[in-house]
């Protein structure tokens, strides 16, 4: 295996190996804490234009198994690990790590000190860097020549190009469904005949949100991230879900106006990058983390009810409340920092989430949150 | 909830195999934790080896037996407004039950606190339990409770063979097994019966070969539930967890195994409501070329819920290791009513304890047997528990964290290139599951055995077995390649020693060492701080890897290295983790930076507030010399160590550290040295004018006949440098030599064996404190087993009770000349024989040996008298004089007191080991009984080690002819007594003499019945007397059969004379012993 380094903005450089595809891969490092879910967290899309550092030492025990991808591609740039596992072992593997990338077109390092790397991150903030098999110098030259990722519309690269629907995706291509603990197989509503009609708006959706709702009796079709409130309410759906993903929320100044006009009309609910387009809709503002919310581990306390639920989290952006109108209210806070994790409407169904209900990976505790807005849709239908 | 005004916590007792030292861990933690609340804290607990019977870890400390009577008593003296029943383990749980059946709770308003009676009630309940998880929809593994062996036979014909046996109520798995016949079934079925206190035990269908999985979980009083960790078992379904190798987090878990398991144990334990902490364990469907199973593996995989803990446990004391959460400090505080969103996180100060830790490491854990010296004993691993302590190592791999935790057990200088010299010609090796099976698993993969083929055999997941071949592939690398940095790194990193390494490349360790460091390949250390370095971490928590950059820079002061004892096992229990942790706080007192290193994860030593700096490391020569110069820094001084206070773990280290150039504080090597080489030591008494018996070191078996013939027989054999009186025997004749000498010689390993005669006499023990000019003697200890048992299976009586006044200042003289001339500095232990007068009636007082260390019975004697002697011996080693510490030398003032310690023992739990008394230590942990008076003291003792007997009693009398005339007065105390007496034939014939009458039974190897073990078995007897024959043990010898039954059937066996008059004279009950604080007792 050849050597390969990881070269950071502020100059440092790490020394390891080059696994997965050739060549070299530039972004803004970022680091995820969950001990499990490598592939879930490969296949996010909200690490489109990032190279994903994974702080557990051991990747790719498990292998590879392609039923459990967020999405059709790998999407961070590159990845960086201690150790990309020489062996894998599970039942459903059909593959493992190091092939996978390969196969992918996804440049990897490994053999590199990520808890140095991650200790960096942490003091100094996320910043731009680049693998390379080429010389310390070229690496840092590259670093440099790398544009600004803030001010690029991730999400724009990362949707879907038309209208779909998940159903008939899913089972052209063969898609398990979701995998709940057992005892949530009692969820909101099934016994309800004809399926909720579903609109999701993606700005990188990952599929277990599809999935999860399936579960739950929806019939989901995907729109992309430029559908207008028009083109959404023309459609007629029970309910719409903002979803997930990559950049900054201040790119997307047309979809707040978009979501602006959906607010009131139909039921919604926002789901990380979702919660940030329906926050600023709602007044509030959006800005950058140092360096951001990624694992499996996040407290979340909900303000109505004292309870702390563990969550998945995958932001480096978070809304600051200042300037959110009068009717809606904070509804979930961040007990480690304090952010703002969630939002209601005092008077319409809306409801927004910074962390990721759908988990994949990470706890299921959450689960929950789609049954409330199965509920709120089933409400607000009966109303109208 | 709202917060108790105060609480009483029940300890686990004394150490036994599946209750070990992570109880002293949870309870410190617990009694810290209430008291931070304002909460004022009871704690009663029989084991004074403990840091939280300290009297400033708790607001009230008894030392006192327990059982329910007593605990009613404590609880009618201090009316504590709470019970906080989930941190003592099984023993602490179940003695809760039984205050709350006997009404004792309802009676004094006590409420219990933290997880609800109710709750415990359905978690060790099988049935309840089942019906709970059908309720929610978690999958049941077909069972049944039974009470009778037919009931069982009748299980297992439904739910069909092989199935597992599982007693109630007991800790360790106790009596329990697998069955894969019906004989075995009766055999265990019968015993798992008699362990459980209900009569209950569980038949189960067997899942062999499939996962174990664990996870650590915790819930508050407001209904939020966190995981702390989950662990995966190396070894799969069938062998006990404590029995187990662990590894944190699970290894080959997909993110939706992970996360349906955590899901079931969130959902399990907001059912049943637990207020605190909670071990559940899974058991996970293999992989099908592993085990093939029913069902589609494209579903989520099958699983099964096996147990659930209500309490903090062995795992949970693992688990706040492993993550650096602390599990018991956050159980204690929910009890008191707090949310966890309420309780701050000590590790990164800023965060709260709702958060699931996350680890950017590997943790692994590896069982610590007792087979090195119960060589004898059955090895074979089961449901049962059989490990005394555990190892734990950290590292970035999984190879890393495994070939250190080898590293760390001690077991000899076994590393994992060990081999069995048996699979050398071995045709096929044995993979079933024992204590070696690690070592056979890597013997196999360097015979290039297919790992499919060892996976399918095991049960072992392919991904442990080819990380293992990783391993041997570097080695095969090292044998045949030459020694560039690229494969010395790759081994490093794989946690290789340097000896290791020198060993396969030809060189030796110290050449090894020199070649990394002249490649600048040095250790760095990572910090645990729960958080995978996401959050700033104030936890001074390091473990080694060879990695880019070390987090442990040495700070500003003046630091001292404390070398703590490793795994607890027997001969090194929680004594020295206590002199450890005592340690560090005498050093951080006198104004210095502590530092620890420890490897067990069970301990206080290894809580991460207990030293200034703690380094999770192997206690190897390697791993403290490359802590040291880590300390050391580029330029700065390298910090001084103390070896005294780990046991022999820490002593075996002062050589390497004394050669290598390493400042030691307190007794020098050459003082250690000079104890332990018995030339020099006989030297060096006799220029003293100190008598010892005559004896002599030798090599050979010739030498050693030699010299038993010259000093005459019987004479005591052993190693030197061993601890516990490892392979230590007395030997009676030159038969039984040439038998005995051979196995010490093995056990010496190379270094010289003792033989001294043997000298039948009153055992003394003294602990001595010495600043170089003065030596202070806290208390002088009287055994009441004579010589010839091992120090740390006798029962010992403080202050002395039948040494006259001169025979004190004999021995005190003595210790005095000892401990100066030796110029020992700190603590020293020293054991004597005192003999009848001779004609001049001058005291006739021997030298047995002197340890120049803390020894086991430092806690003891620090709290019976108040003398803070780790405290005193480390300020002495730091500098400062006795006198300037307020102590005059000599013999501290006796308290008005009288404290019994008595050693406990884990027998039933080792099949094949014969339980009879000797030189070898053979109990895992020790109680105290204190009271005004010696009776009441005694009955305590015998009370708290389960060896009191009830008048009436009817006992099983086999006694030697060497003992016969000894036993009369005991015999006849019996019979008056109303006890029912059964004799073997020659000790009948003895009594028919006397006209006592008694039942003759006869021996097993007649073949007739009822014979001795039949009547153990079914009850007729309750208590045996048995002084054995001869010293050549064997499992067909009589004696055996009788020992072991009583062993397995948990009724006290007396093997020694002594212990038996002491129980015997407190049978009658006349007194009733006192309860009170320890402070109260001292102060008297």
């Amino acid at each position: 295996m050849s050597s390969a380094r990881l070269a950071l903005a502020d100059g440092s450089v790490f020394e390891g190996r080059a696994v997965g595809a050739p060549g070299h891969a530039g972004g803004e490092v970022v680091f995820n804490t969950s001990m499990t879910g490598y592939q879930e967290m490969l296949t996010d899309p909200s690490y489109a234009g990032q190279l994903l550092t994974l702080t557990y030492p051991m990747i790719g025990n498990y292998g590879v198994d392609a039923a459990v991808e967020e999405s059709g591609r790998i999407q961070p740039r590159g990845l960086i690990v201690r150790e990309v596992a020489p062996v894998s072992s599970h039942p459903l593997s059909t593959s493992d790590l190091a092939t996978f990338l390969e196969e992918r077109g996804v440049v990897a390092i490994d053999g590199v000190d990520t808890r140095a790397i991650t200790r960096r991150i942490r003091r100094h903030g996320v910043m731009l860097g680049v693998i390379t098999t080429e010389s310390a110098e070229d690496a840092l030259e590259r670093v440099r020549a790398l544009p600004d990722y803030d001010g690029i519309d991730w999400a724009s690269q990362v949707t879907t190009e038309r209208q779909y629907g998940w159903g008939a995706f899913a089972e052209q291509n063969r898609l398990r469904p979701a995998v709940e603990s057992r005892a949530n197989k009692a969820v909101a509503g099934l016994a309800q005949d004809s399926p909720r009609k579903v609109l999701l708006i993606d700005g990188g959706v990952k599929r277990n949100i599809m999935r999860s709702l399936t579960a739950r009796n929806c019939d989901i079709t995907v729109l992309p991230i430029d559908a207008t409130a028009e083109d959404v309410l023309e459609l007629t759906p029970d309910g719409v879900v903002w979803s997930p993903g990559p950049g900054d929320p201040q790119v997307q100044n047309a979809q707040v106006e978009e979501t602006r006009k959906l607010i009131g009309n139909v039921p919604l609910l926002g789901i990380c990058l979702g919660h940030q387009v329906i926050a600023r809709a709602l007044g509030a503002g959006t800005f950058k983390l140092p360096f951001g919310h990624r694992g499996g581990n996040h407290p979340v306390r909900d303000e109505r009810t004292g309870a702390v639920t563990i969550t998945a989290q995958n932001h480096g952006y978070a809304v600051d409340p200042e300037g959110l109108t009068a009717s809606a209210e904070v509804s979930h806070v961040n007990l480690n920092d304090g952010t703002v994790e969630g939002l209601t409407m005092r008077d319409e169904p809306v409801m927004a989430i910074q962390y990721h209900s759908e988990a994949s990976p990470g706890p299921l505790d959450s689960m929950g949150m789609f049954d409330r807005f199965v509920e709120m849709m089933d409400r607000a239908g009966n109303g109208r | 909830m709202t917060k108790p005004e105060s609480v009483l916590i029940i300890g686990s007792g004394a150490i036994v195999i599946g209750q070990a030292a992570e109880f002293d861990y949870a309870g410190t933690q617990a009694c810290k934790a209430v008291r931070e609340e304002g909460v004022r804290s009871i704690l009663v607990n029989s084991n004074p080896a403990t840091i939280m019977t300290d009297l400033d870890v708790a607001d009230a400390v008894y030392i006192e037996p327990l059982t329910v009577p007593t605990i009613e008593r404590i609880i009618a003296r201090e009316r504590p407004e709470g019970l906080l029943p989930t941190l003592g383990g099984q023993t602490g749980l179940n003695l809760a039950v039984e205050l709350a059946n006997a009404g004792v709770l309802e009676k004094y308003d006590v409420k219990l606190l933290g997880t609800p009676l109710e709750s415990i009630r359905r978690a060790e309940d099988r049935e309840l339990f089942n019906n709970l998880l059908a309720k929610i929809g978690e999958p049941v593994l077909d069972s049944e409770p039974c009470e009778t062996v037919e009931a069982c036979e009748a299980a297992a014909d439904r739910i069909g063979l092989p199935v597992v046996i599982r007693p109630a109520y007991t800790l360790g798995g106790t009596g329990g097994g697998i069955a894969f016949t019906k004989e075995e079934l009766r055999t265990i079925a019968k015993s798992g019966l008699a362990a459980s206190p209900i009569t209950q035990v569980l038949i189960e269908r067997y899942l062999g070969g499939w996962k174990e999985v664990e996870y650590e979980v915790m819930r508050d009083g407001a209904g939020n539930c966190v995981t702390i960790c989950n662990m995966e078992n190396l070894d799969p379904m069938g062998v006990h967890t404590g029995d187990s190798i662990v590894v944190a987090p699970s290894q080959t878990l997909t993110d939706k195994d992970y996360q349906m398991l955590r899901s079931a144990a969130l959902r399990i334990i907001d059912e049943l409501g637990i207020e605190g902490g909670c071990n559940i364990q899974f058991s996970l469907a293999p992989r099908k070329d592993v085990r093939d199973w029913e069902g589609d593996p494209s579903e989520p995989l099958p699983y099964y819920v096996i147990e659930v803990n209500p309490r903090v446990s062995r795992s949970s004391a693992l688990a706040s290791k492993a993550t650096g959460y602390p599990i018991a400090r956050v159980a204690a505080k929910i009890a008191c009513g707090k949310t966890l969103d309420e309780i701050p996180n000590a590790v990164t100060q800023r965060t709260t304890a709702a958060f699931e830790p996350a680890l950017d490491y590997c943790v692994v854990k590896i069982p610590r047997w007792p087979f090195d010296k119960f060589a004898l004993g059955d090895r074979g691993l089961g449901t049962q528990m059989k490990a005394t302590g555990e190892v734990m190592a950290i590292d970035r791999t999984f190879e890393g964290a495994l070939n250190k935790a080898v590293r760390s057990l001690e077991f000899g200088r076994r590393t994992l290139l060990w081999e069995d010299p048996s699979w050398q010609e071995a045709s096929a090796i044995d993979l079933s599951a024992t204590d070696t099976r690690l070592w056979a698993l890597m013997a196999v993969l360097r015979r290039d055995v297919p790992i499919a083929e060892v996976a399918s055999e095991t049960g072992v997941d392919p991904w442990f077995l080819e990380r293992l071949q990783r391993i041997a592939a570097v080695e095969r690398r090292l044998l045949s390649e030459p020694l560039e940095r690229e494969l010395l790194l790759e081994a490093k990193r794989m946690g290789f020693s340097d000896e290791m390494v020198g060993q396969l490349a030809d060189r030796l360790a110290e050449q090894g060492r020199e070649l990394r460091l002249q490649l600048g390949m040095r250790p760095v250390y990572k910090m645990v701080d729960t958080c995978a370095a996401e959050f700033d971490a104030f936890t001074p928590y390091f473990y080694s890897t060879y990695e880019q950059e070390n987090e442990a820079t040495p700070e500003p002061g003046l630091s001292t290295v404390v070398l703590g004892s490793g795994p607890i096992r027997i001969g090194q229990g929680i004594e020295f983790d206590y002199a450890s942790v005592h340690a560090a706080w005498a050093l951080q007192d006198a104004g210095r930076r502590a530092i620890l290193v420890n490897s067990n994860p069970e301990t206080v030593s290894t809580d991460f507030d207990t030293s200034d700096r703690l380094y999770f490391e192997p206690l190897d020569e390697e791993a403290v010399r490359n802590i040291l110069e880590n300390e050391a820094g580029e330029t700065g001084e390298t910090p001084t160590s103390i070896v005294q206070f780990g046991g022999q773990t820490a002593v075996n280290l002062a050589e390497a550290l004394w050669r290598s150039g390493q400042g030691i504080i307190g007794s020098s090597a050459e003082a250690i040295d000079t104890a332990e080489d018995r030339e020099l030591f006989e030297r060096f008494l006799q220029n003293l004018g100190i008598p010892q018996p005559p004896g002599a070191a030798v090599r050979t078996l010739e030498e050693g006949l030699k010299t038993a013939q010259t000093i005459g027989y019987p004479v005591l054999v052993r190693p030197s440098y061993v601890l516990g009186g490892r392979a230590m025997e007395i030997v009676q004749n030159p038969r039984e030599m040439v038998g005995f000498l051979a196995q010490a010689a093995e056990a010496a390993e190379g270094r010289p064996i003792l033989i001294d005669k043997y000298l039948e006499g009153r055992e003394v023990e003294v602990d001595a404190i010495c600043d170089g000019e003065r030596v202070l003697i806290p208390g002088i200890m009287e055994h009441i087993e004579r010589a010839g048992v091992h120090s740390g299976d006798s029962m010992a009586v403080y202050p002395p009770v039948h040494l006259t006044e001169d025979e004190r200042e004999a021995i005190c003289r003595h210790t005095e000349q000892i401990v100066l001339g030796m110029g020992a500095v700190g603590l020293t232990n020293i054991q004597y024989v005192v003999l009848p007068r001779d004609a001049s009636g001058a005291p006739q007082v021997y030298v047995l040996e002197v340890n120049p260390r803390a020894s086991r019975t430092v806690p003891f004697i620090s709290k019976v008298t108040g003398v803070p002697m780790v405290q005193l011996a480390v300020r002495a080693m730091c500098g400062e004089t006795l006198a300037s510490q307020g102590y005059e030398g000599g013999l501290w003032p006796e308290r008005n007191l009288v404290a019994v310690k008595a050693p406990v023992f884990s027998m039933s739990k080792l099949a094949e080991v014969d339980t009879y008394l000797g030189p070898e230590m053979k109990s895992t942990g020790e109680v105290m009984g204190i009271d005004s008076a010696y009776e009441p003291a005694l009955a305590k003792a015998l009370l708290a080690s389960d060896l009191a007997l009830e008048p009436g009693t009817p006992v099983l009398l086999s006694l030697s002819d060497r003992t016969k005339a000894e036993a009369l007065p005991l015999v006849h105390a019996l019979h008056d007594g109303g006890c029912k007496l059964y004799a073997t034939e020659g000790t009948g014939a003895m009594l028919d003499a006397l006209g006592i009458p008694a039942t003759v039974v006869t021996k097993v190897l007649s073949g007739t019945h009822p014979n001795v073990v039949d009547v153990i078995e079914d009850g007729s007897v309750r208590c045996v007397l048995n002084t054995p024959e001869g010293r050549l043990t064997g499992s067909l010898r009589d004696g055996f059969h009788i020992r072991r039954a009583a062993a397995e059937k948990r009724i006290p066996c007396f093997t020694s004379i002594d212990t038996a008059r002491a129980a015997i004279e407190t049978m009658r009950g006349t007194v009733t012993p006192e309860v009170a604080r320890l402070d109260e007792y001292v102060a008297r």
